[in-house]
């Protein structure tokens, strides 16, 4: 008797441990779905033609895929000029400062110099400042440079980062030396060093620099704004702002140019999702 | 200034320090290779590009800003004047000043607890053995990446009131349909939402990160000693977790206290100024009224603020390596 009633409660518990772990999963795989929802809703409608968007209760699904939604947003706004911008802006952003931050990496990691520490954390100190405060002056700079509505206006301010050469400088530092010594030996200079020794070697770290620059600058909005006015200038991000306040309530419109303004990054993000947790771990936790 | 002429006083330090560093005992740190001359000069190639840019954009805009925050503007005349205090003063007696201020802390404040009550509980339970956990990541972590502009172009359709999908879902629960966006109370709470969708997954990173530093072992013994998942989470995970969750908290203040761009498309400050934020405000006296004295002043506000946040931090940080 005591024997089947201690296997009946180890059945009772495998049980409860076993419909717990349902329960559990059930909750924390709705809360994905409603975190996703609004993505999903997004692809929907921008698939639906206006009556089947004016419905209640909503319709989940469209009759028939109104691809040409899309279309119909491209030639209401030349959102492929934008994306150009846009495409533009970011990779000279990403590019200028991969080369900036390794070179000021290289100097803080491997160059001893007066004052070096000082000066690095006077570059740390920079995080601090609110966009807001630099941002009245930067502009002012570009209006008597004659840049304002240019790319220079999207791109230069953006040539240096003090997260991208403090992201750099952790990960050189973890580089031993033995190979850089050899090189010197051999007569090399620190350029040849750096471009042929250390930049193979901190991929990884070039690459999660690479996908957060590119990231912010291609999402960037506040800047574009201050800067652009013409409309052949606009950035994704502008052109959908712009966008948005003459088209109201066109919502197929709206819905397609927002899937264009995502949907690079939502790529460029399943495919390299380590790099983006690297990043923010890196710039999180060892400061 | 001239640059050949930082390149010689450059040159002049670096023979000295070497003179001296020949006199004495080599004090170089272990580890950090051998000294090489004329590192000053290259360093400063080195750093040159970078250092132009924050010269230009931001040491110069800091200080000028400061300046500009004590002078009457319009940045179209060639003459600015001076004020003192004036835009200072001007802004403490601003009822709409004190509004945006109290809108901010509000969205702020609003935001943070329910954005890491929220962050937490997804680390935690992407922590534990569960299936499709790198999808649930993903999942949680794509509001993170994508535009604010089109996340809230997305929302404010969310948001509708008669068509909107969150209407139909409180409708479920037999909830009345609501203004979100036209109503001023309303609004401020579509607002705060939207903001923990867009930001929680970042911090659920941090998050994650902060639990794996958390030794296994320590579980293991509470379990033997009987101790619930419960007792578990609020005897070892909570405080050992404390550190993490304090950096989170700060950087969440000074990250939402910036918020902008969200407003800018879902609202536009509206109804009635009732999700006005700071940033917005700025913007508004800059770049709509050209008013850059008055804008200037309340940038340096925030950034008052924000410092203040900062230092939090950084003494919290400082105990806390102390303490060690």
């Amino acid at each position: 008797m005591p024997e089947k009633t201690i296997k009946t409660n180890k059945a009772l518990k495998t049980t409860a441990k076993v419909s717990k772990g349902i329960f559990f999963h059930l909750v924390i795989y709705a809360l994905a779905l409603a975190t996703l929802a609004p993505f999903i809703w997004m692809v929907l409608t921008s698939l639906k033609d206006m009556n089947e968007i004016y419905v209640y209760p909503p319709k989940w699904l469209p009759d028939k895929f109104h691809f040409e939604n899309y279309k119909n947003a491209f030639e209401a706004a030349p959102f492929g000029r934008y994306y150009l911008n846009s495409i533009i802006v970011a990779l000279s952003v990403t590019l200028g400062q991969l080369i900036t931050c390794s070179m000021a990496a290289f100097a803080f990691a491997r160059l001893r110099f007066r004052g070096s520490n000082i000066l690095f954390y006077l570059f740390l100190g920079t995080m601090m400042i609110p966009y807001n405060v630099t941002m009245i002056p930067s502009f002012m700079m570009l209006y008597w440079l004659g840049w304002i509505d240019s790319f220079k206006a999207l791109i230069v301010p953006g040539l240096a980062s003090a997260f991208g050469t403090f992201l750099l400088r952790q990960f050189f530092m973890t580089i031993p030396k033995e190979l850089e010594e050899a090189a010197y030996i051999d007569g090399a200079s620190r350029f040849k060093v750096l471009w042929r020794i250390i930049i193979p070697l901190a991929k990884p770290a070039l690459a999660t620099l690479a996908i957060f620059t590119f990231m912010g600058a291609f999402n960037d909005f506040i800047w574009a704004l201050i800067v652009l006015n013409s409309d052949e200038m606009r950035t994704v991000q502008l052109g959908l702002a712009i966008f948005r306040d003459r088209y109201l309530t066109q919502w197929d419109l709206l819905m397609a140019g927002s899937v264009t303004a995502v949907l690079p990054i939502l790529l460029v993000f399943f495919f390299a999702q380590k790099y983006f947790i690297k990043g923010i771990t890196l710039s999180g936790l060892k400061e | 200034m001239n640059e050949t002429e930082i390149l010689k006083k450059e040159n002049k330090k670096e023979a000295l320090s070497s003179l001296k560093k020949n006199g004495k005992a080599e004090k170089s740190k272990p580890g950090r290779g051998r000294y090489k001359k004329g590192d000053g000069v290259s360093a400063l190639l080195f750093l040159s590009p970078t250092l132009v840019v924050f010269a230009t954009f931001i040491l110069f805009p800091v200080i000028f800003s400061f300046y500009l925050s004590f002078q009457k503007w319009n940045m179209f005349s060639s003459q600015t004047t001076f004020v003192g205090l004036d835009n200072y003063i001007r802004m403490f007696k601003s009822e709409e000043f004190w509004q945006v201020l109290k809108n901010t802390a509000v969205y702020t404040f609003g935001t943070i607890p329910l954005n890491m009550g929220f962050s937490l509980l997804v680390a935690y339970a992407l922590n534990k053995k569960i299936i499709g956990k790198k999808f649930l990541r993903t999942a949680f972590f794509a509001p993170v990446i994508v535009s604010p502009v089109a996340a809230a172009v997305i929302w404010r359709w969310l948001y509708d009131p008669n068509f909107g999908l969150i209407n139909w879902f409180i409708g479920l629960f037999g909830i009345n349909p609501v203004n979100w966006l036209n109503d001023p109370t309303a609004a401020m709470f579509a607002l705060i939402i939207m903001g923990v969708w867009k930001t929680f997954g970042y911090n659920m990173v941090l998050f994650s990160a902060g639990l794996q530093g958390i030794p296994e072992t320590y579980y293991e013994a509470a379990m033997i000693d009987g101790a619930s998942g419960w007792t578990r989470f609020w005897k070892i995970t909570i405080p050992l977790l404390s550190p993490t969750t304090f950096f989170i908290m700060v950087m969440s203040m000074i990250g939402s206290f910036q918020v902008f761009d969200i407003v800018y498309v879902l609202t536009s400050g509206g109804p009635l100024g009732s999700t006005k934020v700071l940033v917005f405000y700025v913007y508004e006296h800059a770049f709509k009224y050209f008013d850059m004295g008055y804008a200037s002043a309340v940038a340096y506000v925030l950034f008052a603020i924000l410092f203040i946040f900062t230092m939090l931090q950084i003494k919290y940080m400082k105990s806390k390596v102390l303490g060690n």
